[in-house]
C-alpha cells in the first residue's frame, strides 16, 4: 500500500506531524529568514550579463560633444521657470521646435482628496510639453522616451537642459530606428501619470486631461533622467516602480554597462559597489544594500518618474545625478555620451526587452537574485501556515474527548459538522465583521475628513490620517463586543475551525501578494506568519495581545520607517519617526487615489482583516 | 582543293607538335574536366546585429567576381535588409572592413533572392533544379554534367543543422541528399562547400556522394567567432573565417596556380580561434592538385584534341554557294513549350442531366415500392 493511502502509516504521520508541528515551524522560520539573509552572500548571486541578442555589447562610438551648450540652455529653462512661476510653456516649445522636433503639449488638472503636506498641494493644474524626433527613415511603429520632469525651485535644470542638448544632437544622426520621444513633465509624478493616460486612451485614475495630439507609436523603453548639479560624481539607478514592479534587468545591464565602458561611477539604491565580500562589513553593505531594495519594492510607490511606465509594459528606470564630496568628478558631456550609447543600443531592439527576468534582487549593481533563488524564502515562510493548517485539521478529525450533543462519536469524523446554525454564526461573524471594519478604514478616512476638520483642529491631510489610526485601534475592541451579540460563548471547535479558515487565507492572501510583490509578501510574512502560527485563545492573554498588537501591519509599518531611515544612515529620533509615519499613511492613500497603487486596498481590505480575525481567536472566550 | 586540305593538314599537325611539346604542362593544367563554373552564396540570417554574415557573403561575391565568374552564373541569396536598414548610419553601403575601407555592396550588386525568399526550401530547389517553370533564369542554378560549383554558407549553425532567417533549419542529411540528387541528375563535375557557421563540421559529416571537398570554419562543439566591431556601425563587420579567407583570396588571380591544400592552411586555430576543418575523402582528385581557380575563378578552359579534322570545303564547287547546316542546341528553358502550354485534361464526369434523370428513377421506385400516396406529399 502506498504511503498515504495505509491507515496504519497515515496515522503514524499524522501523529507525527501533530507532535513535531511547533518544532518545524521553528525551524522553517528561521531556515526562511537565513535564506533570505543569506541571499545578499556573493557567492550565492549571480554575475549580471546582457540576455538581449540585438543589444549586443557596448560598442558604439559616442560623439556627444555639447555639454556646456546643454548647461547653458538649462540655465535659461531656470530663468524662465522663475519668471513664469510654473512651467515655461512657450520658451520650451519654441526651443524645441528650433532643434527641429515635433512639439506637442497637454494640459491636465487633478484636485487630491486631501492636501498633500509633502510636496504642498492640493489643486493640480499643469502642462506637459513633449517633442517628437521622427525617425529619418522609419516608419512610426516603435519610440523611445526621455524625459526630465520640471521641478519647483533649482532642482533639475541641467536635466532638462541635458535633454534639450540631447535633441539637437540626436536630430542630426540619421540612424534612428524608433522616434524618440522627448517630455518634459511638470508635478511630476502627476503630470506623468496624465502623458501616460493620454498616451495610451485609458483613463485609470479619474484625472482630467486634454488628449495628445501627436504621437509615435509603442514606447519601446523609457528614461527619466534628474540632473540638479553642473558636475556629479556618480550616477545612480532607480529601478522600483509602482506597486513594486521592476523593469527588465537588462535595462539595468545595460546601464551597468555602459557606466564601465565609460568610466561613470554608478551606484544603486545610493550605494557603491564594494569587492570585500568575504569581509563581515562587506557582507553587511550588501545586505544593506538589498534590503534597501526590498524596503522601496514593498512600499510599492515609484520611486522615479519612471515607475509610471512599467504597468504599461515599458522598461524604463530614473537615473540620478549625484553630486557629492569625491575626488572624481564628470561633466555633462560624459553624461550625455552615456545616454548617447544607452540609446543607441536601444534602437537596435527588434522586440520588447523580455530576454533577461522581470523578478530580482540586486544586492549590487553587478549582481543580482533571481526569483528562483529568492521565492524558497517565502515559501518555507508558507509551508509554517500549510503545517498549522494540517494540524488543526486534524485536531478537528479527532473524537473529541468529551461529548457533544450527548453523542459520543468513536468514528474519527471526516470534515466538521455545523449542528446547529449557531456555529456556522460563530465563525462567519468575526469574518464579516472583520471585513467590514477594512472597508471602513479604507474607505472613512477620507470620506470622514470634513467632518473631522469642523470637529478637531487639525489639518485635512491629518484628519485623514488620524481617522485611519482611530479605525483602526477601534477594530481592536471588536471582540468583546461580538461576543455580546452572540449568545453564550465560542466552543473549542469553534474557534479550530476559524482559525483554520484564517490561516489557510492568510496563505492564500501572502502568496498571491508575494507573486506580485515578493518584498511585501515577505516582510508581511515574517510578522503575521508567527501571529497566525502561536495564537489560541489559551495562550496568556496580556503578553500575546501585546505581541500580536506589535506584530500588526500597523507597527510593522512603524518599524519599517525607522529601518529605513537606519538603512539610509540617516537615522531619526522618535518624534520625526512619529512623524513620518504620518506621512507615510497618507502618501500611500494618495498613491492609491492618485496612480493607483496598490498596497493600501490590500493592508485595509485583506491584510488587516485576516489579523482582526486573529485578534478575535485570541480572545475567543 | 586538293591543295587547300592539304595545307590545313599541315598547319593542324604542326600545332599538334608544338602542343605536345607542352602536353605534359598542359595536362596538368587542363586535368580538371569542367567547362564552366557556378556559385551559390548564401547568408542565412537577417537583422541588423547579424551585419557580419552578409558582409561575409558579400565579400566572397566580390572575390568570385572579380576572379571571373560572372553574374550570370551566381546564384546570391541574402536577406538583404543590412544596406537600407534605419539603423545604417551609412545607408546603401556593407562594409567588411572597419574604418569602412570596403564597400561590398557596391552599385553593381546582383542579389537573385533577397528578404524572405531565402528558405530552405528554396535552397533545395536551387541546388536539384526543381524551381517551377515561371522561375526567372537568374534564379536558377543552370549547371550541367562539366560544370565545377562553389557553395558557401553563412549564418548560426548548430550541431547538424543551420538556421535559416530564424524559424527554420536544414539538417546535414538534408543538405547530403540534394547533393546526391545533383549527383545523380549530373548536375556537377565536383563541388566545394565552404560553411563558416559556429560547428560548421557537423553539416559535411553525412555527405556521401562523389567528387565533393568541403571546408568548415569550426569543429563540432566550437564556435565561430566574429572578428572586428566597428564602433561608428555598431556590429560587428566579419567573422574570422572569412576575414583571413578573403585575405588569402586577395592573392589569387585568374592564372594563379595555388592549389586546395594551401586553402585548407587558412585561419589556423592562432588567429581563428575555433579550429577549421575540411573533407576530401570524397574527391576524386588529389587536394594538391586542385586549383584555387578551379571554383573560385571562371577560367575558360579549351578542349585540345590531338585527332586531325577534315575539313570540308564549304563552298559547294557545283552551285558555287554555302552550304548550311543547321545546329541547335538543346534548350535549358523550354520557353516556347511553357508558352504554348495546352490546358490540362480533367478528368472525365457523365453530364449532369444523366445524374439528375438517374436520381429522379431512384425516387420514383421508391415511391412505387411503399405507395404512390407519399408522392403527393411532395407536390
Amino acid at each position: 500500500m502506498g504511503l498515504l493511502s495505509d491507515p496504519n502509516r497515515r496515522r503514524a504521520l499524522i501523529s507525527l506531524l501533530t507532535r513535531l508541528n511547533t518544532p518545524i515551524c521553528i525551524v522553517c522560520y528561521m531556515a526562511g529568514v537565513a535564506w533570505f539573509m543569506g541571499l545578499a552572500f556573493e557567492p550565492f548571486t549571480l554575475r549580471t550579463y546582457m540576455s538581449e541578442n540585438a543589444m549586443g555589447s557596448t560598442m558604439v562610438e559616442e560623439r556627444f560633444p555639447a555639454g556646456e551648450r546643454a548647461l547653458a540652455t538649462g540655465r535659461e529653462f531656470s530663468a524662465h521657470k522663475k519668471r513664469t512661476g510654473g512651467m515655461p510653456v512657450e520658451w520650451l516649445m519654441k526651443t524645441m521646435q528650433a532643434k527641429g522636433l515635433e512639439v506637442f503639449t497637454q494640459r491636465f488638472s487633478r484636485t487630491l482628496p486631501f492636501p498633500d503636506e509633502n510636496k504642498e498641494r492640493y489643486m493640480v493644474r499643469g502642462t506637459n510639453v513633449y517633442g517628437i524626433l521622427r525617425a529619418p527613415r522609419a516608419p512610426r511603429t516603435e519610440a523611445l522616451v526621455l524625459s526630465a520632469p520640471c521641478s519647483p525651485g533649482d532642482n533639475n535644470n541641467q536635466a532638462v537642459g541635458l535633454l534639450l542638448g540631447l535633441a539637437e544632437y540626436f536630430r542630426n544622426q540619421i540612424y534612428w530606428a524608433k522616434d524618440i520621444i522627448f517630455l518634459v513633465n511638470e508635478h511630476d509624478l502627476i503630470g506623468m501619470q496624465a502623458w501616460l493616460e493620454g498616451y495610451h486612451h485609458t483613463n485609470t485614475t479619474g484625472m482630467d486631461w486634454s488628449p495628445l495630439q501627436g504621437r509615435g507609436g509603442s514606447i519601446q523603453a523609457a528614461l527619466s533622467l534628474e540632473l540638479s548639479s553642473d558636475i556629479i560624481t556618480s550616477l545612480d539607478l532607480v529601478l522600483e516602480g509602482l506597486n513594486g514592479q521592476l523593469p527588465n534587468l537588462d535595462l539595468a545591464n545595460l546601464f551597468y554597462a555602459f557606466c564601465q565602458k565609460i568610466g561613470v561611477l554608478c551606484t544603486i539604491q545610493g550605494k557603491l559597489q564594494r569587492n570585500d565580500w568575504d569581509s563581515v562589513s562587506g557582507y553587511s553593505h550588501a545586505v544593506q544594500t538589498m534590503m534597501l531594495m526590498v524596503m522601496k519594492q514593498a512600499s510599492g510607490r515609484p520611486w522615479g518618474d519612471h515607475g509610471l511606465f512599467l504597468r504599461y509594459h515599458i522598461e524604463a528606470a530614473t537615473i540620478k545625478g549625484v553630486n557629492s564630496f569625491r575626488q572624481y568628478k564628470t561633466d555633462a558631456t560624459t553624461i550625455g555620451r552615456l545616454l548617447e550609447g544607452m540609446y543607441r543600443k536601444l534602437n537596435n531592439l527588434l522586440e520588447r526587452l523580455h530576454q533577461s527576468y522581470f523578478f530580482y534582487l540586486m544586492p549590487s549593481l553587478s549582481h543580482f537574485v533571481s526569483i528562483g533563488y529568492y521565492m524558497p524564502a517565502f515559501g518555507l515562510l508558507a509551508v509554517i501556515l500549510l503545517l498549522r493548517a494540517l494540524d488543526l485539521w486534524v485536531q478537528l478529525s479527532t473524537p473529541p474527548q468529551r461529548t457533544e450533543d450527548g453523542v459520543t462519536d468513536i468514528e474519527p469524523v471526516r470534515g466538521t459538522h455545523f449542528k446547529t446554525v449557531a456555529d456556522l454564526l460563530s465563525l462567519l461573524t468575526p469574518l464579516v465583521i472583520s471585513h467590514l471594519t477594512g472597508v471602513a478604514l479604507y474607505m472613512l478616512p477620507i470620506r470622514f475628513q470634513e467632518m473631522a476638520v469642523e470637529h478637531f483642529p487639525v489639518s485635512e491631510t491629518e484628519a485623514v490620517v488620524l481617522t485611519a489610526i482611530a479605525v483602526y485601534t477601534a477594530g481592536l475592541a471588536l471582540p468583546h463586543n461580538t461576543h455580546r451579540l452572540l449568545s453564550g460563548e465560542g466552543t473549542e471547535q469553534g474557534w479550530r475551525v476559524l482559525k483554520l479558515v484564517a490561516v489557510l487565507y492568510l496563505a492564500v492572501l501572502l502568496g498571491c501578494t508575494a507573486l506580485i510583490n515578493f518584498s511585501l509578501g515577505f516582510i508581511l510574512a515574517l510578522t503575521l506568519v508567527p501571529v497566525a502560527a502561536f495564537v489560541t485563545p489559551h495562550v496568556p492573554k496580556v503578553l500575546s495581545a501585546f505581541i500580536l498588537v506589535i506584530l500588526s501591519p500597523a507597527c510593522t509599518l512603524l518599524f519599517s520607517v525607522f529601518f529605513f531611515q537606519e538603512l539610509q544612515e540617516m537615522p531619526i529620533s522618535f518624534q520625526d519617526g512619529w512623524l513620518l509615519f504620518l506621512s507615510v499613511i497618507s502618501q500611500g492613500i494618495l498613491d492609491h487615489s492618485l496612480y493607483g497603487s496598490l498596497v493600501y486596498p490590500l493592508i485595509t481590505l485583506l491584510v488587516y482583516p485576516c489579523w482582526l480575525l486573529f485578534w478575535n481567536i485570541l480572545f475567543w472566550n | 582543293c586538293v591543295g587547300i586540305n592539304l595545307r590545313y593538314r599541315f598547319h593542324v599537325s604542326l600545332l599538334c607538335k608544338l602542343v605536345s611539346c607542352f602536353g605534359d604542362r598542359a595536362g596538368q593544367f587542363f586535368s580538371s574536366g569542367h567547362t564552366n563554373n557556378w556559385a551559390v552564396l548564401v547568408c542565412t540570417s537577417r537583422f541588423w546585429f547579424n551585419y557580419r554574415h552578409v558582409a561575409n557573403t558579400l565579400s566572397v561575391y566580390r572575390s568570385v567576381k572579380r576572379l571571373g565568374i560572372p553574374d550570370s552564373h551566381i546564384v546570391l541569396m541574402l536577406a538583404d535588409d543590412m544596406a537600407c536598414n534605419h539603423r545604417n548610419p551609412k545607408p546603401a553601403t556593407v562594409f567588411s572592413h572597419k574604418n569602412m575601407e570596403l564597400n561590398v555592396y557596391g552599385d553593381d550588386v546582383e542579389v537573385d533572392y533577397r528578404g524572405y525568399e531565402v528558405t530552405v526550401e528554396n535552397f533545395l530547389r536551387i541546388l536539384t533544379g526543381r524551381l517551377p517553370p515561371s522561375t526567372p533564369r537568374s534564379k536558377r542554378l543552370l549547371s550541367d554534367d562539366r560544370s565545377n560549383i562553389l557553395i558557401y554558407l553563412t549564418g548560426h549553425g548548430g550541431n547538424g543543422f543551420l538556421k535559416f532567417q530564424d524559424s527554420e533549419e536544414i539538417s546535414n542529411v538534408e543538405l547530403a541528399d540534394a547533393f546526391e540528387q545533383m549527383w545523380q541528375k549530373r548536375r556537377y563535375n565536383e563541388l566545394l562547400f565552404i560553411i563558416d557557421t559556429c560547428q560548421g563540421a557537423s553539416m559535411y559529416e553525412r555527405f556521401y556522394s562523389p567528387n565533393l571537398m568541403a571546408l568548415a570554419s569550426s569543429q563540432v562543439g566550437e564556435d565561430s567567432l566574429s572578428h572586428q566591431p566597428d564602433l561608428a556601425i555598431g556590429v560587428h563587420l566579419m567573422d574570422r573565417y572569412t576575414f583571413y579567407l578573403l585575405e588569402f583570396l586577395e592573392d589569387i588571380h585568374p592564372a594563379s596556380k595555388t592549389n586546395m591544400n594551401d586553402l585548407f592552411k587558412v585561419c589556423p586555430k592562432s588567429q581563428c580561434v575555433s579550429t577549421p576543418g575540411h573533407r576530401t575523402d570524397l574527391f576524386l582528385r588529389d587536394p594538391g592538385s586542385v586549383l584555387i581557380t578551379d571554383f573560385f575563378g571562371s577560367v575558360r578552359k579549351v578542349e585540345l584534341t590531338m585527332e586531325t579534322i577534315n575539313l570540308t570545303d564549304p563552298i559547294d564547287a557545283e552551285s558555287g554557294e554555302l552550304q548550311k547546316e543547321m545546329h541547335t542546341y538543346a534548350d535549358q528553358l523550354p520557353v516556347s513549350e511553357i508558352i504554348h502550354q495546352k490546358p490540362k485534361q480533367k478528368d472525365w464526369h457523365p453530364p449532369d442531366g444523366f445524374i439528375l434523370g438517374l436520381w429522379t428513377l431512384i425516387l420514383l421506385v421508391f415511391f412505387q415500392t411503399y405507395g404512390v400516396k407519399h408522392l403527393k406529399h411532395i407536390f
